[in-house]
């Protein structure tokens, strides 16, 4: 047996679970906090924006595997990203787990989005989605707070 | 009333099983799944009489009214109560709230409720709430090493100015039955008011009422195999003859006035408004189901479950297990190193459905020091079929995260 969950979890979840980058909060002015009252994934981001680039991203929590994982991944995407380029692809994240981008906006951003894109996977599976969204919403609440 | 059913092809009376064939349900504590008769008896009366109750004078108002009344006099002699002493609400979730609203006018600073962390979260949440508006105290009963409640727990915690017994008969997280009648007696004795929450409980055992004597005792439909929305709310004819409701308008009153409203008597002043009748008679076809099938049968079915099931998961390594030695066929677990949510993905690829998190009570999860738990609770419908499958998919789901540290 090997479902696309469990590819899913082998693939990217193992390394950034085991191996989180960015862990820890390095004290960054912008942050949010996120809760998922449900499963008790709790995760908080925090930002150092200059000149309008997502210069540090960090990120601390417990949850799930895949809210966990996500948070990992997000850091090393999002880092070194313009706020306008962060805010797109997070829109792009969002709409691929609810299954929702389109097959010639998949190849578009497959490239862009790098690890995040395995998270496609989760769209099969309507309950775990708000678990690999909730880092993204946290930064997402920080990128607007600072418009 | 029908025929007796057969408790060895329960299966067949259950209609899902014919949409899922490979369904393996675990998830009866949240909810049950609701034989085909229940379905039946709700559209017959939609379909043959589906008009509202108490209201029309003519013959299908009466049909439907009867129906419903006959409902409730069948609830009635299920828990062994007075048709007048069974008021039906939503869920048992209202009904807990309602007795909380009904009781706590007359709780004084000071005073105590008495619960503890066994505790669904709709029987001690209104009282944490109301207790901070009013500055009275909710206090616990420290649960023993099992993390049961028990009777010198209980003693030790009354104080002088205890007034209330928030508590719940079978623990939704553990399985656990409260030995619940040395504990009503002794309120009895210092008259405290006892509120028990039977939502776990009357779909595994005759309950009455009478003979374990609690003040309020409340209920959900859908628990036990009767369609959702439908509650009860048990309380004695004393209390519920004289308490204010906590809603007002349709239905519940003789006559009204700019100056005066004259409620009706009980049960009626605590129904207000259009019931979901349709649910009501549902239920009361529930109760005729368990009936057939017999209280005896059921328990003796479960019981078998609960044993194949933790003699066969004991032999599972790398599990927590918090429950052991439960009286309901209800297993609280975690699989080390793997969040709860995560498992409960890998066992839905294999059509197995358990809950996992607080499951609606928090307090216990903090106090057994878990960020949640997995629960695989059975119900008359499982088989060792399905224990067999929960077993081998939970090694794999061990296997699978062990690889991962
Ligand atoms: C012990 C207990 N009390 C109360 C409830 C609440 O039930 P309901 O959601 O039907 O109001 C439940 C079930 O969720 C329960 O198991």
């Amino acid at each position: 047996m090997n479902s696309d969950i469990e590819r899913l979890y082998r693939e990217v979840m193992k390394d950034h679970y085991t191996n989180p980058r960015n862990k820890g909060l390095m004290g960054y002015k912008e942050s949010s906090h996120k809760f998922n009252p449900s499963c008790g994934d709790d995760i908080t981001i925090e930002a150092n924006i200059e000149n309008g680039v997502l210069k540090n991203v960090c990120h601390s929590g417990q949850g799930c595997l895949i809210c966990c994982s996500s948070a990992s991944v997000m850091c090393e995407v999002l880092e070194g990203k313009t706020i306008e380029e962060a805010s797109e692809l997070i829109r792009v994240f969002f709409e691929m787990l609810m299954g929702s981008l389109s097959d010639a906006d998949l190849t578009k951003y497959e490239d862009a989005l790098e690890e995040a894109f395995v998270y496609q996977g989760v769209s099969k599976y309507p309950a775990r989605i708000k678990c690999a969204a909730l880092p993204w919403k946290a930064l997402e609440e920080v990128v607007l707070n600072h418009k | 009333m029908e025929n007796k059913i057969d408790i060895q092809n329960i299966k067949g009376e259950f209609d899902i099983f014919k949409n899922h064939p490979t369904l393996c349900y675990m998830d009866s504590g949240a909810t049950s799944l609701k034989p085909r008769c229940v379905l039946d008896k709700m559209n017959e009366y939609y379909n043959m009489y589906g008009v509202n109750i108490h209201r029309g004078v003519y013959e299908l108002s009466f049909k439907a009214s009867n129906e419903f009344d006959i409902a409730r006099s069948k609830v009635a002699k299920f828990i062994n109560a007075k048709e007048n002493e069974v008021v039906f609400t939503k869920n048992v979730s209202e009904a807990l709230n309602e007795i909380c609203l009904m009781l706590v006018d007359d709780l004084k600073e000071d005073d105590i409720v008495l619960t503890t962390e066994l505790e669904h979260h709709s029987s001690v949440l209104p009282w944490i709430h109301a207790s901070k508006k009013k500055n009275f105290k909710v206090d616990y009963i420290e649960l023993d090493e099992n993390n049961r409640i028990t009777f010198d727990n209980f003693k030790k915690a009354l104080k002088e100015n205890t007034k209330v017994l928030a508590i719940t008969l079978v623990s939704n997280v553990l399985g656990y039955v409260t030995d619940i009648k040395p504990i009503i007696e002794e309120c009895k004795k210092r008259g405290i008011i006892t509120i028990v929450d039977g939502a776990q409980a009357v779909q595994h055992f005759k309950i009455d009422v009478k003979e374990i004597d609690m003040d309020f005792f409340a209920f959900s439909g859908h628990k036990m195999f009767g369609p959702t929305g439908v509650g009860v709310m048990y309380g004695k004819e004393k209390y519920l003859k004289q308490l204010d409701p906590v809603y007002y308008g349709g239905d519940m009153m003789d006559t009204a006035s700019k100056e005066e409203i004259l409620l009706k008597d009980t049960p009626h002043r605590y129904e207000v408004g259009t019931p979901a009748i349709a649910e009501v008679i549902g239920l009361g076809e529930a109760i005729d189901f368990i009936e057939r099938i017999g209280f005896i049968n059921i328990q003796k079915k479960e019981n078998e479950l609960r044993d194949y099931l933790f003699n066969e998961i004991k032999k599972v390594d790398g599990l927590t297990i918090y429950n052991l030695g439960t009286d309901s066929p209800i297993l609280c677990f975690n699989i080390n190193y793997c969040h709860p949510h995560d498992a409960i993905t890998m066992y839905d690829e294999d059509e197995i459905c358990l809950r996992a998190g607080h499951h609606c009570a928090e307090l216990l999860s903090k106090h057994l020091k878990v960020n949640g738990t997995l629960r695989a609770s059975l119900s008359i419908y499982n088989t060792k079929d399905d224990i067999d499958r929960f077993v081998k998919k939970t090694k794999y789901i061990v296997d699978f995260f062990k690889d991962f540290f």
